[in-house]
């Protein structure tokens, strides 16, 4: 049994992690502002990018508040290194091309609407606040990746080549997005976080059914990789976060 | 007799809380300050403005925000105090409240009409999934409802964009959430 204070601190701990997630992500994706292959998709991108940069700010809100000692949402943001980051790997992969970013969209898509159901229970009123706010645009965004990912899979030779490929390739990170440890399992057990375990085999229904009409292979099982949530990172993070943070960190403390 | 209420529940509920004496000219006050991008729209009838409440600490203005990134909300809360501090009220807090999270239902009939006569269709009653349509929001310009969706993410979060198959011309459609 944890001590009401133990249990803030690990609760701060969480709402770290899905600020780290929604931050990452959110920058990954707006990467596509002015680099989309036509005007509406640039505009979409930069819509969903603003959602879970939203997103990011309302968690590091909260975890500011819980740690209640003078660090705010840009303290995180803008002033830790990579290793204090805590964001699943998938989310830092770089975005490469179109169908890259929205294989892993779709994956993470339909995780966050599984992820987002559960918070929404939580004891916690402000994680389940988040939750509510944030699975309304999870819904569009998972409308808009399972059709650009049936489109491309089952499109051309070349987009579906390079829809599998990208498959492939991300696959080996999608598993850790179902991993629990022992902060996790303890926020769980409270009723205040997710049992991520348990959202796997419904996500997979799901992606079996999505990739089966885009005419894609689901990937062997055969290897992963994770870490990120001890600080362990691709080496693609630590570029992300240099030009994040480039103007915080040439001008400290900085307001614009 | 059988009453067949004109205005849903939610709408009711808000109304109740303008009626409650000691903050009938704060509200009125707050009528003038407008969504910074569609400033036809004041922050009452979009929804955003939720509660006030007078204590002996001052003023508390309760908004929440339309969507997670909305950019906008900065610039209503200066936008708030400024208004108050123009009639002398003060200290004046503004708090952001995410729950219950806002919803489209929040919009008055006044903010539904103002929204379609600046050009923006405002959001219909959609299938199971509650999410936007491809087809059939009537067009602001022409009235028809020969329309189609052309993306699904507008100019800003909270629209869709739409072509209208009878004027041809393209217009903004804000999503039901
Ligand atoms: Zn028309």
């Amino acid at each position: 049994m944890m001590s009401e204070q133990q249990l803030q601190q690990a609760t701060f701990e969480y709402t770290l992690r899905l600020g780290d997630d929604a931050l990452v992500l959110g920058h990954r994706i707006s990467e596509w502002v002015r680099n989309g292959p036509f005007l509406e998709e640039d505009i979409a991108y930069g819509n969903v990018a603003l959602d879970y940069i939203g997103r990011a700010r309302m968690f590091y809100g909260y975890a500011a508040e819980l740690a209640d000692d003078g660090r705010t949402e840009d303290s995180f943001a803008y002033t830790r290194s990579e290793r204090e980051f805590s964001n699943l790997l998938i989310n830092e992969l770089p975005r490469g091309d179109f169908a890259y970013s929205q294989v892993r969209q779709l994956l993470v898509d339909i995780y966050a609407n599984l992820f987002l159901t559960r918070l929404l229970q939580s004891k916690d009123a402000t994680l389940a606040a988040i939750a509510a706010k944030a699975i309304k645009e999870s819904r569009y965004h998972l409308r808009r990746s399972r059709e650009w990912v049936i489109r491309l899979g089952d499109g051309t030779e070349e987009s579906q080549h390079r829809c599998q490929l990208a498959l492939d390739d991300i696959w080996g990170y999608s598993h850790e997005m179902f991993e629990m440890d022992a902060l996790e399992q303890q926020l769980a057990d409270a009723g205040i976080g997710v049992d991520v375990s348990s959202l796997r085999d419904d996500w997979l229904v799901q992606i079996r059914e999505i990739l089966a009409e885009a005419t894609l292979q689901l990937p062997a099982d055969d290897w992963k990789v994770s870490g990120g949530r001890d600080g362990y990172h691709t080496e693609f993070l630590g570029h992300l976060l240099t030009e994040l943070q480039i103007v915080h960190r040439s001008y400290p403390g900085c307001q614009w | 007799m059988q009453r067949i209420p004109l205005i849903s529940q939610e709408q009711q509920q808000r109304i109740a809380l303008r009626n409650q004496p000691d903050t009938t000219r704060l509200w009125q006050i707050l009528d003038a300050v407008k969504d910074p991008e569609i400033p036809a729209l004041s922050i009452w009838d979009l929804g955003v403005l939720q509660d006030i409440e007078v204590s002996n600490d001052g003023v508390l203005v309760i908004i929440t925000p339309t969507y997670s990134g909305c950019p906008a909300m900065d610039t209503i809360a200066d936008d708030i105090r400024a208004a108050l501090a123009a009639a002398a009220i003060s200290p004046v807090r503004v708090r952001t409240r995410l729950a219950p999270a806002w919803t489209t239902d929040w919009l008055s009939a006044k903010g539904r009409e103002q929204l379609r006569s600046y050009g923006i269709a405002p959001p219909e009653q959609s299938g199971a999934d509650e999410l936007t349509p491809d087809s059939g929001i009537s067009c602001p310009h022409c009235g028809s409802v020969q329309t189609r969706r052309i993306s699904e993410f507008g100019s800003t979060a909270c629209k869709a964009l739409f072509r209208c198959n009878d004027c041809s011309e393209p217009f903004d459609y804000f999503k039901k959430i």
